[in-house]
């Protein structure tokens, strides 16, 4: 399996123009992809196909809405895929827990530190903070943070 | 009126709890177990006791005033965690780290990998009930952490490395010593393998014990010792070399199983081959600056970057939002023991309560790093 | 009236040896407990590259004794909803019967408190109660660890006292008699580890097991079950569970010398050294107990279903062969 074969089955899913190309010995990754909340289950059976693993979920805070951030990695050779999901606060997403078991785990963790929910999730409880928990600590609105930005003011666009 | 029966009692399960406090989980882990007797039906890692907040205080922090915390995630390879911060923000920066700190940042790391591998030998086979080859990888331990003390200043957790390159320069004693240090190891393999590796009953704890095939890791996004263990060479350092790793000649130990014992020689084979690179590094280790000059307070380009570097239980990733400032936007540390610890929840149900020690020992988890 | 006659001649000198050699071995039991807790911490320092206790007395020998008041000051402590009559009666029940043993052993040629016709079996009879107080306490403790250790130990120590009690019928059809003394008196020429190695062999290894010492402690693994059966048991308590571990180390080893080493005799070719039997016996005794604590520092620990397919699988058709074959040989040489 290699790039190109990646970039063709994701191709299927996301419209070329979303998928762009990165700098890998600059910013660690190959290939950045822009998809929409519905996308992210076709997005990640394309990358299972691809015989690629979950290395990591995570989410940033930002004034227009919460973005989630899919990393894939293959462990044949180095295709690390940054997948961006724009939501809105309030929003929530598909969990991929049924494609890949490793997101059960980071999925929860997303969902306690920052509020997005994550439908057909078995068990969404909260994994760090203690189960009576009733804030999402790392949004930009909790506690002391430098910076509250929005995606243009960083990316550009 | 008819006669009412009770229901007749099937559930025949009973829940433990292993942790907070247990002697071998190692950390504050709580696993909740379901047992039907001596095996296990259910498990349920519950983490979390450990959570300090290290990627929401680094949102109010400067850049350099965060490295302290990057070594007190994984306190046993705080080195590589260290390493690989500085790395990132090198890369994202576009800072040019001299050739003698990159030499001396992966003979460091390297030790850090042998330390961190000789703490789990000790503690594994402590659990399983044989107390003496613990003290004797903790006496091999204290001559790494003695070396590593004369040139940081610290045992456990280092802040050694700075953005452009070493906070100090290493001497004539600190080659000498790790050159002695790295005899002396290298004559302490043959007890280590007739103590433990050849040890009847060792093994009959170890083999076919918890076997986590390339499929499960896979699945789980298990990196480090344990998929390797199940048959794939993955190891950041070659797939992605970072740092002078690819000057170097090394190689990747693997195993066919996946179970238990052979998780325990990969390690063991991973710390000689840690040797053999501290070796290389220091025949080869130049003369010039150890540290590039830095402005006071580093100021990366906006956008997002990530980084990966091979700590000893797996690949660590550090992805970092930056928008222009001094002070990051978003820090996350990608952990190893997460995915590896998740595992648990697939392969323990059908053992017995004793191959959980086992098991788990194998995977060799260290919980602030879950917990962050 | 003879049955009177009988009573008042046991009240004169029989009876006096009786409490004078009773004292005397619960003197022995007490000194054994104290030197053996420092003579195993300072093995099991040995083998690991260090020294052990060293600062109080000279070689850390006063170690035990200030470990035992440190104990004795500790606050005694009953959990809540344990069963306070059967958790007070554990630790006692598991001493006791240790005491009852030593009744019967040669020490020497006279020294013998009752040389009972039926020694051997009075022994094993008394050993068994070790398992029912090891449950009771465990039992008692409320606590699931307690319990899963607890009935480990059952299960452990019922198995191994199977061919522990065949190897030790081998020794007894051979020597033709249950008395320890006359036991002892058939090892005149050969010692019973030569004559049957592979009986010593079992004996050994279920004592280790009976014991519930390394590598067969499931039963109080700490790193497993925190500490098994005596997790909730504090202070003096808890002592008398240790004294009682170290009871049984002595008694089973004073019995394998006896049964296997020779008892009180010296050596064939030492013969001539004028060293009573009293420095044989102990010699050979704490020989036994050093390298069970050996053992018990080197090896890790057996999986409890390993340990009992072990038992069942071979010690057990072994301790049959064995029996069935020194039937045989002894026919055949008689």
């Amino acid at each position: 399996m290699s790039l190109e074969d990646l970039k063709e089955k994701l191709s299927k899913v996301v419209e070329p123009g979303d998928m762009v190309p990165r700098d890998y010995e600059k910013d660690g990754c190959l290939l950045e992809i822009k998809a929409r909340a519905d996308q992210v289950e076709a997005v990640a059976k394309a990358a299972r196909e691809a015989d690629c693993f979950l290395e990591s979920i995570t989410a940033v805070d930002f004034t227009n809405g919460p973005q989630i951030i899919y990393q894939f990695n293959s462990c044949t050779i180095v295709s690390r895929v940054l997948v961006r999901v724009q939501l809105s606060r309030g929003e929530s997403v598909v969990s991929i827990g049924s494609i890949y078991d490793a997101a059960l785990w980071y999925e929860r963790e997303v969902f306690e530190l920052f509020g997005i929910r994550f439908d057909n999730h078995p068990d969404l409880r909260r994994l760090l903070l203690p189960e009576d928990a009733d804030f999402y600590p790392l949004l930009k609105d909790y506690g002391k943070v430098h910076a509250f930005r929005s995606t243009e003011e960083i990316y550009g666009e | 009126m008819a006669n009412e029966f009770l229901e007749p009692i099937t559930e025949q399960t009973f829940y433990l709890n292993m942790g907070p406090q247990h002697p071998s989980t190692h950390g504050v882990l709580r696993l909740f177990l379901k047992l039907d007797g001596e095996y296990i039906v259910e498990a349920d890692p519950v983490i979390g006791y450990g959570h300090r907040g290290h990627e929401k205080m680094a949102e109010s922090h400067l850049y350099e005033q965060f490295l302290p915390n990057s070594s007190r995630m994984d306190y046993l390879a705080g080195l590589i965690f260290n390493h690989g911060y500085v790395a990132a923000i090198e890369k994202m920066a576009g800072i040019e780290v001299p050739p003698r700190a990159e030499y001396i940042r992966v003979i460091c790391a390297e030790l850090n990998r042998i330390s961190s591998h000789l703490l789990w030998f000790g503690t594994y086979v402590m659990d399983l009930g044989g107390f003496t080859p613990f003290l004797y990888s903790f006496d091999d331990r204290e001559n790494i952490l003695d070396i590593l003390d004369r040139v940081s200043g610290s045992r456990l957790t280092y802040s050694y490395c700075r953005f452009g390159g070493v906070a100090r320069d290493v001497d004539d004693e600190f080659i000498t010593a790790t050159h002695q240090f790295v005899e002396r190891l290298r004559s302490r393999w043959d007890d280590y393998h007739n103590l433990v590796t050849k040890n009847v009953i060792f093994i009959h704890r170890a083999k076919d014990v918890g076997v986590i095939n390339r499929e499960l890791a896979l699945r789980f996004g298990c990196t480090g010792p344990i998929l390797r263990a199940a048959g794939v060479p993955y190891d950041v350092r070659k797939a992605e070399p970072y740092s002078v790793y690819s000057e170097l000649d090394f190689e990747i130990p693997t195993g066919t199983k996946g179970d238990a014992l052979d998780r325990y020689l990969v390690r063991v084979q991973e710390m000689e081959q840690s040797l053999h690179i501290i070796e290389q590094a220091l025949e080869r280790l130049p003369d010039g600056a150890i540290k590039a000059a830095v402005p006071h307070k580093v100021r990366p380009p906006r956008g997002d970057y990530y980084f990966a570097v091979e700590s000893a239980r797996g690949a660590v990733g550090f992805y970092i939002v930056s928008d222009g400032t001094s002070y990051p936007y978003r820090l996350k540390a990608r952990v190893p023991s997460y995915g590896n610890l998740q595992v648990l929840t697939e392969v323990l149900p059908g053992t017995l309560v004793a191959d959980t020690i086992s098991i788990l020992g194998s995977i060799d988890i260290v919980v602030p790093e879950v917990d962050r | 009236m003879a049955a009177w006659q009988n009573l008042v001649n046991f009240l004169g000198p029989d009876l006096a040896r009786i409490v004078v050699g009773v004292v005397g071995v619960l003197a022995l039991v007490q000194v054994n407990a104290l030197f053996l807790v420092w003579l195993e911490r300072k093995v099991a320092a040995h083998i690991q590259l260090r020294i052990g206790p060293k600062e109080v007395g000279p070689f850390g020998i006063l170690q035990s004794i200030v470990d035992g008041i440190k104990l004795v000051g500790k606050e005694l402590i009953t959990p809540r909803h344990a069963d306070r009559k059967l958790f007070m009666l554990a630790p006692i029940a598991v001493f006791l019967p240790v005491l009852v043993s030593f009744v019967v052993i040669p020490f020497s040629e006279r020294l013998l408190i009752r040389d009972m016709n039926v020694g051997v079996l009075l022994i094993f009879a008394f050993s068994t109660f070790n398992v029912l107080a090891v449950l009771v306490g465990g039992w008692a403790s409320n606590n699931k660890y307690s319990l899963l250790g607890a009935v480990r130990a059952v299960a452990q120590n019922v198995a191994y006292e199977i061919p522990l009690l065949l190897a030790v019928l081998s020794v007894v059809m051979w020597s033709n008699s249950l008395q320890m003394s006359e036991i002892v008196a058939s090892q005149s020429k050969v010692w019973h580890v030569f004559s049957m190695p592979v009986a010593t062999l079992i004996f050994l290894i279920c004592a280790t097991a009976e014991t519930n010492r390394a590598p067969f402690d499931i039963p109080e693994a700490e790193s497993e079950l925190v500490a098994g059966f005596h997790t909730e048991y504090s202070g003096m308590r808890f002592a008398l569970f240790f004294l009682a571990e170290y009871s049984n180390m002595l008694i089973v080893s004073a019995v394998a010398t006896t049964l296997f080493f020779g008892g009180w005799k010296s050596p064939p070719f030492l013969g001539f050294l004028p060293v009573p039997g009293l420095i044989w016996f102990f010699a050979k005794t704490y020989a036994l107990i050093f390298v069970t604590i050996w053992v018990r520092w080197t090896f890790p620990r057996l999986r409890f279903d390993q340990l009992m397919n072990f038992c069942w699988k071979i010690m057990i058709p072994a301790a049959l062969l064995h029996l069935v074959v020194y039937a045989g040989i002894i026919k055949i040489v008689r």
